[in-house]
């Protein structure tokens, strides 16, 4: 790691990591029982919760990838690298669901 | 990266600009993820494929527990990348101190899945449960196996530190085990919203 620039903020990007959390799990369950009442649209909205859940477990996991592993201060070669195996992951998954969309 | 003379001599640097052991461990977190995506691609298939209904969120597993529970790796993650800042000052206590903080949160958490375990096991829950109850156990049993070896490699991490084995210079062990703990509690992340919220 790099000895240029501010030092990272850990305890900040903890309390993010926290927050959106709690997010998760409000939505999955508030957002569910405020479902409840409605029968219309029922399966489009349970796809908008999943898309959403899995938009914060994306930026919860860009956050521990960049501040915890350094990856905001590695060299553009390392950072390759740690992208790589998301080709061939994002692949497999979309692959896979296309049988069933 | 800073060359220091000591470090420089003892390590060789690789291609890409870092030591070999952060390499090593980029490379093997890149066949992991693939690992982890092969779980994740088969559970997609199971799940939409299958015949039986899938339990709504909360219906079978306790989502507060495990709730607290990744909130429990998330400190835990925090208290390994404090371990590395200590170290990168010098400062051997707080090195100590973070790192016993991330193997007693760890141990913690792999407590709270056994406890989880136990419960869904005495309920009746079981991996031949159903495809719900099979790629529960082998989804989360793989990480928990995953967190367990972090906690037992951070024992020995530690165990070199009381010996006064890191300092300023040359702590590439800590920042070593620190990449697979976080990328471990990373996966966490995945696998709490798709097995248990989703």
């Amino acid at each position: 790691m790099s000895a240029e620039g501010k030092k990272p903020r850990y305890m900040l990007v903890w309390g993010g990591l926290a927050l959106l959390t709690g997010i998760e799990v409000a939505t999955a369950f508030v957002v569910r029982k405020a479902l409840e009442g409605f029968e219309i649209g029922h399966e489009q909205v349970t796809m908008l919760i999943i898309l959403i859940l899995l938009g914060l477990a994306v930026w919860k996991a860009l956050l521990v990838a960049l501040y915890f592993m350094h990856l905001k201060w590695e060299s553009k070669a390392l950072r390759w690298l740690a992208v790589a195996p998301l080709l061939p992951a994002t692949i497999l998954v979309v692959v896979v669901l296309m049988e069933y969309v | 990266m800073s060359t220091h003379g000591a470090e420089a001599v003892q390590f060789e640097q690789t291609s890409f600009n870092v030591y070999d052991k952060k390499l090593g461990m980029w490379v093997f977190l890149a066949s992991e993820v693939m690992f982890f995506t092969g779980l994740i691609g088969s559970y997609i298939i199971l799940r939409w494929g299958a015949s039986e209904s899938w339990p709504a969120p909360g219906e079978v597993l306790n989502i507060g527990v495990t709730a607290g529970n990744t909130f429990l790796l998330i400190c835990s993650s925090v208290a390994m990348v404090k371990a590395f800042a200590a170290i990168e000052e010098g400062d051997q206590k707080h090195l100590k101190l973070w790192l016993l903080a991330t193997i007693v949160m760890g141990a913690s958490f792999v407590g709270v899945q056994a406890y989880e375990y136990t419960h869904l096991i005495h309920e009746g829950f079981l991996p031949s449960s159903g495809l719900y109850g099979s790629t529960f156990y082998a989804m989360t049993g793989f990480h928990g196996f995953h967190v367990t070896m972090g906690v037992l490699c951070m024992i020995w991490v530690l165990g070199k530190a009381m010996r006064g084995h890191y300092t300023q210079e040359n702590h590439q062990g800590v920042e070593t085990i620190g990449l697979y703990w976080h990328f471990v509690d990373l996966v966490w992340i995945i696998l709490f919203t798709i097995v248990y919220l989703i």
